[in-house]
């Protein structure tokens, strides 16, 4: 048992945002959240970690409600990477880091070795240990949101929640970060653009469409043309590519169903002369 | 892999911590002996014995009262007022996620000295009401005030500058009403003066009331170290760590209210030092506040102390108001973060 939503609402300046979701996540594997933009993924995840309050409905956590459980329990169970985050604070990339152990220290308590063990396992995780004392203005988009990543690896949490954690990294940075995640082994709910790497990583997918979900399940079942069709309004054709996955081909100029054909290219000739 | 160890160890701390205690003293002994009227060095110190341990040195009735009553408690308070209100523009600026937060610009200084006019002049609440219970209850006042038109403004960090701007204002203009409409000419000059801030009246009783108030406050800001650290990424991140944003908040705006109100009760309204000390302490000892907050109390007193030393002697047979001193360092120290902020984003 972990984390579940079980018909949660949420509204701001008077329209639903979240409107009687319920999802669950399995222990230990990746549930994706896809949408287009402003369908309420970011907020969904404010729900599921108790920034935001569910105006009704219930968020569990092992069966219990989610409102009841203490927050520094909570920061030590539950981490959350934000969609974008920044400060103007002269921090270190270990700095940041070591932000992750606050749930886990009292006021008064010194900076101890596991404290220490957990900040430098995680920078290593996300392969950034050699930029312990760079500074976090200093660093690029793709090694901030490693960096924040690192941060609440410290925290240590058996539920992981990402919002697009894949936002700005390169290509080789997106699939050792969703390979990183399959290998922590911890529960793991994210938001994802990009719809292969979602069918490719993810043990089940939901479909977030004006606050609803309108679908979820294992990616092959939920990930259909016709549905991407009708909440993205883009037309794909999904077929196996070269390593036998299903991938997914956005189809710029939409021909007949299933026939891919490639735009006419123009002939690169001088047509002004004349 | 090397990197710089995490914590100093214990000699350098002890070093350091001795190092900032002989400034401090030097600081004092200089605000002690420096002054209209020229006092030996040994006849000061053996003033300060009589004072503090009754050791009955000769020294003449008026020198004692100069040195002792004078000048030593004046520099005590000096030091608390800059060590408190350096300690609540790092609390402002951490909690509010900017640079320029001070309780001057966010106009809670404007707020309390609006409370504490009201309550000299038309004596409200009377008896039960004191001078520092009208600068409390001023100071809370504009920070709801301030927050209020934040909120409505938007929210974001850079709106609160503006509505601080806006709060100073307008119980700068209450102040003003006040005293025009209600005081008579004697209080008026009085107030203006004590507005710009003076340690000309202070004695040893404002010491007594001054030094709990900075000693627990600092207390509870120190306790909130780490809390405060967890405010870098804003108000989410510090709840995803286990932090209760608002609880934190309420005390903290709370001690800062507690802190600007005691000190602008008795001394006047004085700005900048919680804009400057906190840069240049994030500068000596970086950002993390369990170092940050203690070198702000110091450096704060150090630089309130010199500060306080220069209105005596800047202009000979004159004492100039301690903000104006302040406001000559502060002003362009402001121009320059903000020309530094501009830059970096
Ligand atoms: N506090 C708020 N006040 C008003 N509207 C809000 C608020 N928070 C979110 N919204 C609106 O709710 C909708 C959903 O926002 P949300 O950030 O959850 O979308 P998202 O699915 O994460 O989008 P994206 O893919 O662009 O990140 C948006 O239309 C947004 O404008
Ligand atoms: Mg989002």
């Amino acid at each position: 048992m972990t984390l579940a939503a079980h018909d949660i609402r949420w509204s701001a300046a008077r329209r639903m945002i979240v409107d009687g979701v319920t999802l669950r996540a399995e222990p230990g594997r990746i549930l994706g959240l896809i949408g287009p933009n402003g369908s309420g993924k970011s907020s969904l995840l404010r729900l599921l970690c108790r920034l935001r309050k569910v105006e009704s409905g219930v968020v569990t956590l092992d069966d219990r409600d989610l409102a009841t459980v203490p927050r520094r329990d909570l920061a030590k169970r539950l981490a959350f990477v934000e969609q974008q985050a920044s400060t103007e604070v002269q921090l270190s990339v270990c700095d940041v880091v070591k932000l992750g152990r606050t749930p886990h220290r009292g006021a008064l308590a010194s900076w101890s070795d596991v404290d220490e063990a957990a900040v430098e396992a995680a920078l290593e995780r996300v392969d950034m240990a050699a930029r312990h004392d760079q500074l976090w203005h200093t660093l690029s988009g793709g090694e901030r949101q490693r960096v924040h990543i690192a941060r609440a690896l410290a925290q240590e949490p058996r539920e992981l929640i990402l919002d697009e954690p894949t936002n700005h990294l390169d290509i080789q940075h997106q699939l050792s970060i969703l390979a990183l995640l399959r290998r922590l082994g911890v529960t793991c709910i994210l938001a994802l653009h990009d719809l292969n790497l979602a069918s490719l990583f993810c043990d089940e997918i939901a479909v977030l469409h004006e606050g609803k979900v309108v679908a979820s399940g294992a990616p092959p079942d939920v990930l259909t043309e016709d549905l991407i069709a009708r909440v993205f309004g883009v037309a794909v054709s999904i077929r196996a590519g070269a390593s036998g996955r299903r991938h997914i081909e956005y189809l710029i100029d939409p021909p007949e169903p299933g026939v891919v054909t490639a735009p006419p290219r123009p002939a690169l000739k001088n047509t002004h002369g004349g | 892999m090397s990197h710089a160890p995490i914590e100093p160890n214990w000699a350098a701390r002890v070093a350091i911590a001795l190092a900032v205690l002989l400034a401090l003293v030097t600081a004092i002994t200089l605000a002690v002996t420096i002054g209209e009227m020229q006092i030996p060095l040994s006849t000061a110190f053996q003033a300060l014995g009589n004072g503090m341990f009754d050791l009955g040195y000769p020294v003449s009735a008026i020198q004692q009262g100069v040195i002792f009553d004078y000048r030593l408690s004046r520099a005590l308070l000096a030091a608390l007022c800059g060590g408190t209100l350096a300690l609540s523009g790092a609390i402002l600026q951490a909690l509010l996620r900017n640079p320029l937060a001070e309780p001057y610009i966010l106009g809670i200084s404007a707020g309390a000295s609006t409370g504490a006019v009201a309550v000299m002049i038309l004596g409200f609440g009377g008896a039960v009401l004191t001078i520092s219970g009208g600068a409390f209850i001023g100071a809370v006042v504009a920070l709801l005030v301030v927050a209020a038109l934040a909120t409505g403004a938007g929210g974001s960090s850079d709106r609160v500058i503006l509505a601080g701007v806006a709060g100073s204002q307008l119980f700068n203009a209450a102040t003003a009403t006040i005293v025009t409409t209600l005081a008579n000419a004697e209080q008026a000059r009085g107030v203006m003066f004590w507005l710009l801030g003076n340690f000309g009246g202070v004695r040893w009783p404002d010491v007594w009331v001054a030094t709990p108030v900075a000693l627990i406050c600092f207390g509870v800001c120190m306790l909130h170290a780490k809390v405060l650290d967890a405010f870098a990424f804003g108000a989410d991140a510090a709840a995803s760590l286990g932090v209760a944003v608002t609880r934190v908040r309420i005390v903290l705006f709370a001690t800062t209210a507690v802190m600007t109100a005691t000190m602008v009760s008795i001394v006047g309204t004085v700005g900048f030092v919680g804009l400057v000390i906190p840069h240049a302490a994030r500068f000596l000892v970086g950002p993390a506040h369990a170092r940050l907050l203690p070198a702000c109390l110091v450096i704060g007193a150090i630089f309130m102390i010199l500060a306080d030393i220069l209105s005596r002697i800047l202009v000979p047979q004159q004492i100039l108001p301690i903000g104006v001193v302040t406001a000559l360092f502060g002003a362009p120290a402001f121009a320059l973060i903000l020309y530094r902020a501009r830059r970096a984003t």
